[in-house]
């Protein structure tokens, strides 16, 4: 046991003093911290961006009066002003940059407005979308009163209708509570995808260096591999532990330091209030078997390479795996009861990702958490079990690697014959 | 006492190592022969339970080797390995401490150690800054700093200069002297003539021969006899109880079967011409594993 926190600690603390790990966790946490400056670095830079000032000509002379009237150009941020004067002046105006634009309204046969717009520049998102929302708004309430209708009426017909929705198993999740867990689910999906994609490398990695530098040797006939081995993998974990503490940490108090309300609308949003509790339990423990299942298998491959330029090539089925696994999972959280999500949260490479999700969005039985839960648990035992024999013979077994093949190899060689 | 008995190691078809008994005793230095391939790495994985033995025991002190015994056995790989970004400190901190030692006489030996090699300032270097030669000193050291009472030393002298090689045999002598069981394996004979009692020339992982050095000196039979003359040697080639023939510029070597050749061979060379040197010679180790292993080969 001594060796083995020996291994955890000479992992881990070879790993949070080396450079790459505090630079890469500092470039993180700026770019999480400059995320939630976001809105505030935004509104920095768009202080100058004033009201546009357009003239108006209008031949009725009646719409001009009903511009200047909050209901229909407010909130557009335009200011409209009448022109007296010739068209062509007006039109010299807005070339001299005096003005942003120049807006002529007509009347068409129907007796309702209609409007051509001059401006410098045209671009597609620019003002004339406002203009052309403020023209059919002043429509409306021409046409409107042209008829007779008034105004009260009117918005009576324009308010929105209303829909009450109640389920009547009660068993199943509401709309409301589903809102709220999605957040968590998928916040807890991305975290296992980055861990697993992240520190599954950094654990085979680890261990094809010590292979290539042949101090593998030397450390095994230390300690039993698979000692050696499951020490790694908690190492790492630590690792891992300490730069999400940093990261989420850090980010945390950015977003709290920077705006009190944005803070509490940011969680709000994400789901991450008032959650069962049980359900945080569960995000747990099926990020650590999650964890633990792919973590072996990253250091089941790791202990196959002599070159730690091969590591990639080796590890790309379990991120093939994890891939597909995050796929299903962010496909599932629109369409949780289908039946290819119930089979996949059956799934060890999957079961942690997605049965999380069938939890977090669904009511099911305990019984099917627990089957759930007992086939990743005997999935990793077997995949220990079938590790450590490859680690044993992986470790001594140098040459041309960089294939699956060697998987047969190395157990050969921790084979008595 | 390490003691082996009718151990084979076969990789699915490929026999490594063949039904090998030794027996290995305390204090004592034991000199592993063998040409390439010939077993010796897969035998010493084999003593410290990296590989499993297909059949056949392997015991020390009367009980089988496990990780509980590791802090008394010291291993010095044919593949030198240590981290090359951690400095000789860090490095020799971490393994002593999976030899089960404290920081603390860690540390206290090291700097004995240093010392003793003459390189006290390269405690806080990184091993990648080091030389060939320097890095395999650390890594002796990283065998021997927990004292072990077992000691397996993977060709310990290949890519060292003549001063730095005396040093780590002075040191591997001390060791001995303290208790310690030594077995080491080198193709260099010199370095085994001079330091073991006890030898196995291991060829295609049977034992060819297997004894003590005298006694397998002995029982050679064969001597050397070098003659030195102005004439021409070359009728001694057929000569009864020659062995083998080489000529030299001045000369020739012979081997020859006993003494009572070389009494011939004196007489018969009255009156050829003047005889400059006739002298007989044990025969070295490196003829022995010449005759030996090279006899298989043919």
């Amino acid at each position: 046991m001594n060796k083995f926190w020996t291994i955890v600690g000479h992992t881990y603390f070879s790993r949070v003093k080396a450079k790459s790990f505090i630079i890469t966790t500092a470039i993180t946490l700026a770019i999480i911290i400059g995320l939630a400056n976001l809105p505030s670095i935004l509104e920095m830079f768009s202080s100058d961006d004033e009201s546009e000032h357009v003239l108006v000509m209008d031949e009725s002379e009646i719409y001009s009066s009903y511009l200047q009237e909050d209901e229909i150009s407010g909130g557009a941020g335009i200011t409209f002003e009448n022109f007296e004067g010739t068209e062509e002046s007006a039109k010299q105006e807005v070339i001299d940059e005096k003005y942003d634009g120049l807006l002529i309204i007509t009347t068409d046969e129907n007796n309702l407005p209609e409007g051509s717009y001059y401006a410098n520049r045209i671009s597609e998102m620019g003002e004339q979308v406002e203009i052309e929302q403020v023209l059919q708004q002043l429509k409306t309430v021409v046409g409107t009163q042209e008829t007779g209708i008034d105004q009260e009426t009117l918005a009576t017909i324009y308010a929105p209708v209303t829909l009450d929705t109640e389920q009547l198993d009660d068993s199943a999740r509401t709309a409301e509570e589903m809102n709220q867990s999605r957040g968590l689910v998928y916040v807890m999906l991305f975290v296992l995808y980055m861990t697993v994609l992240v520190y599954g490398q950094m654990i085979a990695t680890d261990v094809a260096t010590e292979k290539s530098s042949r101090v593998m040797e030397l450390l095994i006939s230390s300690a039993p591999p698979i000692t050696h081995m499951f020490a790694k993998i908690i190492g790492i974990a630590f690792l891992g532990l300490t730069q999400v503490i940093i990261l989420l940490g850090g980010g945390y108090f950015a977003i709290q330091a920077n705006q009190d309300t944005m803070a509490g609308e940011f969680f709000e949003v994400m789901g991450l209030t008032n959650n069962d509790p049980v359900i945080y339990i569960y995000a747990v423990v099926f990020f650590l078997l999650g964890y633990f299942l792919y973590a072996t298998l990253a250091a089941m491959l790791g202990s196959l390479v002599s070159r730690i330029e091969d590591v990639n090539q080796l590890i790309m089925p379990m991120v093939m795996l994890i891939v597909i696994a995050f796929i299903l999972a962010a496909t599932g959280l629109s369409v949780p009861e289908s039946t290819m999500i119930t089979v996949t949260s059956y799934i060890p490479f999957f079961a942690p990702m997605i049965m999380f999700l069938r939890i977090g969005m669904l009511n099911i039985p305990i019984w099917e958490i627990a089957l759930s839960i007992s086939i990743l648990v005997l999935t990793i035992a077997a995949f220990a079990a079938l590790a450590a024999r490859v680690y044993k013979g992986g470790v001594l077994m140098y040459g041309k690697s960089g294939s699956l093949k060697d998987l047969k190899r190395a157990i050969n060689l921790s084979k008595k014959e | 006492m390490l003691k082996l008995s009718n151990v084979t190691k076969r990789f699915g078809e490929h026999t490594a190592v063949n039904n090998l008994s030794l027996e290995i005793p305390e204090s004592e230095m034991f000199g592993f022969l063998g040409g390439n391939g010939a077993g010796k790495t897969t035998t010493f994985r084999m003593i410290l339970g990296l590989l499993d033995k297909t059949s056949g025991d392997i015991t020390w002190q009367d009980k089988p080797i496990s990780y509980n015994e590791s802090h008394l056995i010291g291993y010095l790989p044919e593949e030198r390995g240590l981290y090359p970004k951690l400095t000789v400190k860090e490095q020799i901190i971490y393994l002593g401490r999976l030899r089960g030692m404290k920081k603390q006489d860690i540390l206290q030996k090291l700097d004995e150690w240093l010392e003793r090699f003459k390189v006290p300032e390269y405690l806080d270097k990184k091993v990648q800054e080091l030389s060939k030669g320097n890095q395999q000193k650390i890594q002796f050291i990283s065998a021997v700093i927990h004292e072990p009472k077992l000691l397996i030393l993977d060709e310990p002298f290949s890519g060292l200069d003549p001063v730095n090689v005396e040093m780590l045999k002075g040191a591997v002598k001390d060791l001995k002297n303290q208790g310690t069981s030594i077995v080491f394996s080198s193709h260099q004979m010199e370095h085994v003539e001079e330091m073991c009692q006890h030898i196995c020339i291991l060829q295609k992982g049977a034992p060819v021969v297997h004894g003590s050095l005298r006694e397998i000196k002995r029982s050679f039979g064969k001597k050397n006899l070098n003659i030195r003359g102005d004439f021409s040697m070359e009728f001694l080639k057929d000569y009864r109880g020659v062995a083998s023939y080489k000529e030299l510029p001045d000369g020739c070597a012979l081997q020859i079967e006993d003494e009572k050749t070389a009494q011939d061979i004196f007489s018969s060379l009255h009156g050829k011409g003047f005889v400059r040197k006739f002298e007989i010679e044990e025969p070295s180790l490196n003829d022995i594993f010449i005759a030996k292993v090279g006899a298989s080969y043919e």
